[in-house]
């Protein structure tokens, strides 16, 4: 009962944020519309007992990411959506198949979890699943070699970012 | 749900924010009056015996102050930024625990709002957001002060979470937990009955890293380039005044607060003290006790240092608090093989 | 907790646990600890109230005596120059990328370090490999002086 209340709200404000980023017309009210999301998202995420997760995605989608969009929105100086892109109005038609796809996607994952519970890998079933023992154990164990291949896409990303942005030096 | 529970909960939040407010009003007069005495000078002794009212006083006044919106200032943003700024410091109390269990009114009842078993990593992810209200007040006011001040501290706040994080990493490697309350446990009794379990013997790298990341996120001198009066006026807050500038304010005690709180935990035992096993009530007063500690250094600080310039600054967070940091956990890691 | 560890280990292929399923409805109930997230929620809307009230009690008391001077941008006393939201360096960009990258590295090192008991030298072994690599990638930011603020 409780459960469905808070859920309701959460989800509620998530989709209101959510739509307030497409809505508004200044890119930055957009992006912290967008933090709104990722704040409600945590909610959800610490209601479904991944805490872990929803610290995580505070931490890194709304205090690093969010972080980065904004200082770029400011950096350009964008004050409001170009005109120029009124040229591309056609590209709307555009969305219809995109967003069809993804209704269906999302539906059909929806329907294939609730009306077998049991077919989920055993993993997700325990208890203790969300928290960051069981996190850490995942990471460091079974999931080893993805890992350290991790810092090798951090790597990538440090060496990408740093000639993008110092090209006229070089 | 268990209605006692949520009577406990209320009764606490209302107890530990009452306290909190009242302590942040006394922050400012205690700085007031150190800054006062290390300048040779008396300070705000006059509302009151020895100014003790002032706090009422200034707080007053702030109700009654002109409230000038710039004309080409963002409105919303302009209005949204001080309560950007001080939510998150507010909230962040909710985890932080200042004693152990304690038997009161026949109930077990934790001192601390509520335990959850990730609270370092809620700390992290509110004061996180507390970079936006910066932001946001430095774009919106449209003044070229406030902007640079923004950007200068944003960009501070995020360089120096690094070092932050890296050091807690240090900490949790030997606790083996993210629970502050654990945390805290783990730095109970001594050794040879003199010297307390405290992590700062065992990791005093570690603890020179937090405190001095935590200076830098809290904007406070030698790390205080946002509010450079001499070149930038006011910072980010340039253009605020009245309530809005008192919300600015209190958020940065709030801060300060909630970083000593956190040192005290991660570092100093928490709670910790001789006798607290026999009597728990007297974790409260050792973990204040504490805090009041950090909380002179940084008034301390701030009377005898000057400031870094922000080239400065930015070399120091990136060529050196972040190797070091690295290094560190790395150290700690192996200590700890030794050690266990 | 290192009950629960020892039957984890072989993570890839976990045994089947006789345990039944988590019911989707339990959650929330008593003797679940993400109830204790619930005061978090109460003092997040305390937090958010505190600032609203004042604001609004304020704007009941204060007087405004219009100038349209005192609305115009502060710069010093003379008139403002041109618009504040100018282009500014590019170094802020710069910098916000590095801390998002290591940001996620620091992420990474959080579940490491509750369990590194656990791991042990094979832990210890791990890590060095992930700051080595990341290592690398930090001296080439510095040698190409992304790092640098003048």
């Amino acid at each position: 009962m409780m459960e469905q209340a808070f859920f309701l709200i959460l989800a509620t404000l998530a989709v209101g944020a959510a739509l307030s980023v497409i809505i508004q017309r200044s890119p930055l009210y957009s992006a912290f519309s967008l933090i709104g999301v990722f704040a409600c998202l945590a909610g959800t995420y610490i209601m479904l007992k991944a805490q872990f997760l929803g610290a995580i995605q505070m931490i890194v989608y709304a205090g690093a990411i969010m972080v980065l969009f904004v200082f770029v929105i400011m950096l350009l100086n964008i004050r409001k959506e170009e005109t120029a892109l009124d040229k591309y109005r056609y590209l709307w038609l555009l969305s219809i198949p995109f967003a069809a796809t993804l209704i269906v996607e999302v539906l059909y994952t929806i329907l294939k979890v609730t009306s077998d519970f049991t077919s989920l890998p055993e993993m997700a079933k325990r208890p203790e699943v969300g928290d960051s023992q069981s996190i850490g154990y995942g990471l460091y164990t079974g999931y080893l070699m993805p890992f350290e291949l991790t810092s090798i896409l951090i790597l990538l990303a440090i060496v990408g970012s740093v000639i993008l942005a110092r090209r006229e030096k070089d | 749900m268990d209605i006692y529970k949520l009577i406990e909960w209320v009764v606490k939040i209302g107890i530990v924010f009452l306290i909190f407010m009242h302590a942040l009003a006394y922050i400012v007069l205690l700085e007031r009056r150190l800054l006062g005495f290390i300048q040779m000078r008396l300070g705000p002794n006059r509302v009151g015996p020895f100014g003790l009212l002032q706090p009422l006083a200034d707080g007053i006044k702030f109700f009654f102050k002109e409230e000038i919106i710039p004309r080409d200032a963002d409105r919303t943003l302009y209005i949204i930024a001080p309560v950007v700024a001080l939510v998150p410091a507010l909230t962040t109390i909710a985890v932080i625990p200042f004693g152990d269990t304690v038997n009161l009114f026949g109930r077990q009842i934790e001192l601390s709002i509520t335990r959850v078993d990730i609270s370092m990593l809620v700390i992290l992810a509110l004061t996180s957001m507390g970079v936006y209200g910066i932001v946001l007040a430095g774009w919106s006011s449209n003044n070229k002060y406030s902007l640079m001040g923004g950007l200068r501290s944003s960009a501070q706040m995020i360089s120096y979470e690094l070092s932050l994080s890296l050091a807690i990493v240090g900490v949790v490697i030997f606790s083996g937990s993210l629970d502050l309350v654990q945390i805290a446990k783990e730095q109970m009794g001594t050794w040879g009955g003199i010297i307390p379990k405290w992590n700062i013997f065992t990791q005093p790298i570690g603890f020179t890293l937090f405190l001095i990341s935590v200076i830098a996120e809290t904007n406070r001198v030698p790390f205080d380039l946002p509010e450079a009066e001499t070149e930038l006026v006011a910072g980010f807050h340039t253009e605020y005044s009245s309530m809005k500038f008192a919300i600015f304010f209190i958020a940065e005690y709030a801060n300060m607060v909630t970083a000593s709180a956190m040192a005290t935990l991660l570092f100093l035992g928490g709670w910790h003290g001789p006798y607290v096993e026999k009597f728990p009530l007297l974790g409260p007063v050792y973990f204040t006790m504490k805090i009041l500690f950090f909380l002179v250094l940084y008034i301390w600080l701030r009377g005898t240092l000057p400031r870094f310039r922000y080239d400065q600054l930015m070399k120091f967070g990136w060529k050196f608090m972040i190797p070091v940091a690295l290094a560190n956990v790395v150290l700690v890691a192996a200590l700890a093989l030794f050690l266990y | 907790m290192i009950f629960f560890l020892q039957e984890q280990i072989p993570l890839p292929n976990p045994p089947i646990s006789s345990a039944p399923p988590v019911q989707v409805n339990a959650i929330l109930t008593d003797i679940n600890p993400i109830v204790n997230y619930l005061p978090i929620l109460l003092l997040l809307i305390i937090a958010i109230s505190f600032p609203v009230v004042a604001l609004n009690i304020s704007s009941f008391l204060r007087r405004t005596v219009f100038d349209q001077a005192k609305l115009s941008a502060y710069e010093c006393g003379n008139d403002p120059v041109g618009d504040a939201r100018e282009r500014y360096s590019v170094r802020y960009y710069i910098i916000a990328m590095l801390f998002l990258i290591f940001d996620v590295e620091t992420v990474f090192l959080f579940p490491w370090a509750i369990i590194y008991d656990q791991l042990a030298i094979f832990g210890l072994i791990e890590i060095f490999i992930f700051i080595g690599i990341l290592i690398v990638g930090y001296y080439y930011a510095w040698r190409k002086g992304a790092l640098e603020w003048v």
